[in-house]
């Protein structure tokens, strides 16, 4: 289970929000929408320890901290009940795709070499990218790079991935190969937390729509729900402008 | 007017050689020696580790400041006077030393842009994932910044290569003293210094050009 409990972030005296509350069970896909500037990606930042939140409780699996007294393990120990999936892909320059994917087994789990890349030749084949496992991050497209980025958080074996926006820095050829991707994922009942404007994906593969605005979730629910019938004036807004841009099927 | 004393000069060629191997090592250990603090002093800097930030700063600034030989004649005639356990230090040793700090503080701050510049984005993924920043240093942002700093740390083997020569003020009998040695004898000091220049210059030419090939590698490197 993850569960967030009055977090609150402010960067100086401007507070992105105060007092969220959100839970997921295992196994279920939330998907975030919201304007922009309005706090997803600090929300899913801070659930990775990437922002420290200035006030609230984090639970992920049996790790639970008050992130004001989180000491340094704990935060290692919450880092790798979660993994981020980010916006640029954030490889590895220095690293082949395998060892991208095998790095954090080695360094941070304590897999052997072998085991690893055993491991991460298996995710590879899962991503469809088997033939480029030594291949740099440079010489991929973004497609692949962010494919890697997903695989990369797969072999975390984390409670919890967090996508942020994984498919709004890719050329429009290589979107569908990404979200396919995570819908493999999401059949597979990884517990995933998506910030996205894929309607489309939201539509078929989110358990809940979260609705954010001005740093406050205003409405949740399944998607065909939130989707035909908002109730806030202020997701009615916000959905109108979008699924005009991108109509759902 | 003088001629050119060339049989003089072929003479004296295997006698100096022999003493670039000193040179050498000098310039080699102080490299090393160097690159060790110049990284540490660099992820002191970048990471502001309260306290030895400021430490590092001073030293930097201090190191940079001043001329390498009175750095110099500071370790080898100066510190001795107060440290006395120092009285025994020897030339050479006196020699690397300088260079090491010297040049450690040059480094420091190529090291310190190199790492500045590897994409923050990796460094949070490298966090995300759990490593810690040490884990994150050694093996994702050092061998990063290393690359792009390399031929900038490669001049700086070859400014060392040529700062030895300082050493003879220490009174270190290495390529340039001996050639003061030897020209005071023959009184040939035009055909003594003119080799010892040529040897330095053959020296560093290899290197330079070494280091256009290396650099050619590393344009290349991560891109397959
Ligand atoms: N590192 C930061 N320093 C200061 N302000 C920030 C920082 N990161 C985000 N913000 C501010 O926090 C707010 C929320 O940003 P963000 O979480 O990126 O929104 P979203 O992902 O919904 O577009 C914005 O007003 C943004 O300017
Ligand atoms: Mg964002």
């Amino acid at each position: 289970m993850i569960a967030l409990h009055g977090i609150t972030k402010r960067f100086g005296t401007h507070s992105v929000f105060e007092d969220i509350d959100l839970t997921l069970e295992q196994g279920e896909i939330i998907v975030i929408i919201g304007p922009s500037g309005t706090g997803k990606s600090t929300l899913l930042r801070c659930i990775n320890y990437l922002e420290t939140p200035d006030a609230g409780r984090l639970t992920v699996g049996d790790l639970s901290l008050d992130v004001t007294r989180a000491s340094r393990q704990e935060i290692l120990a919450l880092r790798r009940r979660t993994a981020f999936v980010f916006q640029s892909y954030a490889l590895f320059a220095n690293k082949t795709a395998l060892d991208n994917i095998c790095e954090g087994m080695i360094v941070v789990d304590g897999l052997s070499k072998a085991e690893a890349h055993a491991r991460g030749r298996e995710i590879l084949e899962r991503i469809g990218l088997a033939d480029k496992a030594n291949a740099y991050p440079a010489s991929l497209s973004g497609g692949q790079q962010q494919r890697v980025g997903i695989g990369r958080a797969m072999a975390a074996k984390a409670e919890v991935i967090l996508f942020d926006e994984p498919t709004s820095a890719l050329d429009p050829e290589w979107v569908d190969e990404v979200l396919s991707l995570m819908k493999q994922l999401a059949l597979e009942r990884q517990t995933m937390i998506v910030v996205s404007h894929e309607m489309q994906f939201a539509r078929e593969v989110a358990d809940r729509v979260v609705f954010m605005d001005e740093g406050r979730i205003i409405e949740q629910g399944p998607p065909d729900e939130l989707f035909t019938n908002p109730r806030d004036k202020r997701t009615q807004r916000f959905l109108r402008k979008v699924l005009a841009n991108n109509p759902v099927v | 007017m003088h001629v050119l004393d060339l049989d003089y000069m072929l003479g004296l060629l295997p006698i100096l050689l022999g003493y670039l191997p000193l040179t050498l090592e000098m310039a080699g250990a102080g490299m090393l020696a160097a690159l060790v603090l110049a990284c540490l002093l660099a992820v002191v800097r970048v990471q502001r580790t309260p306290g030895l930030n400021a430490l590092a700063m001073l030293f930097i600034s201090f190191f940079r400041g001043t001329p390498l030989l009175v750095q110099l004649f500071l370790f080898y005639y100066g510190l001795p006077q107060i440290l006395t356990f120092l009285v025994a230090i020897n030339g050479i040793t006196a020699t690397i030393l300088g260079l090491t700090l010297h040049f450690s503080a040059y480094m420091a701050e190529s090291i310190r842009a190199a790492i500045v510049g590897v994409d923050r984005s990796q460094t949070e993924a490298a966090l995300s994932i759990g490593m810690t920043q040490g884990q994150l240093m050694q093996r994702i942002v050092l061998p990063q910044a290393t690359r792009v700093a390399t031929p900038t740390l490669m001049n700086y083997f070859i400014d060392m290569i040529k700062a030895t020569s300082l050493a003879f003020t220490l009174g270190v009998t290495e390529l340039m003293g001996a050639t003061q040695k030897e020209a005071a004898g023959s009184f040939l000091y035009f055909e003594a210094f003119l080799l010892a220049a040529i040897i330095y210059w053959i020296v560093v030419e290899i290197l330079s050009w070494l280091q256009r090939r290396l650099e050619k590698r590393l344009n290349r490197a991560y891109q397959r």
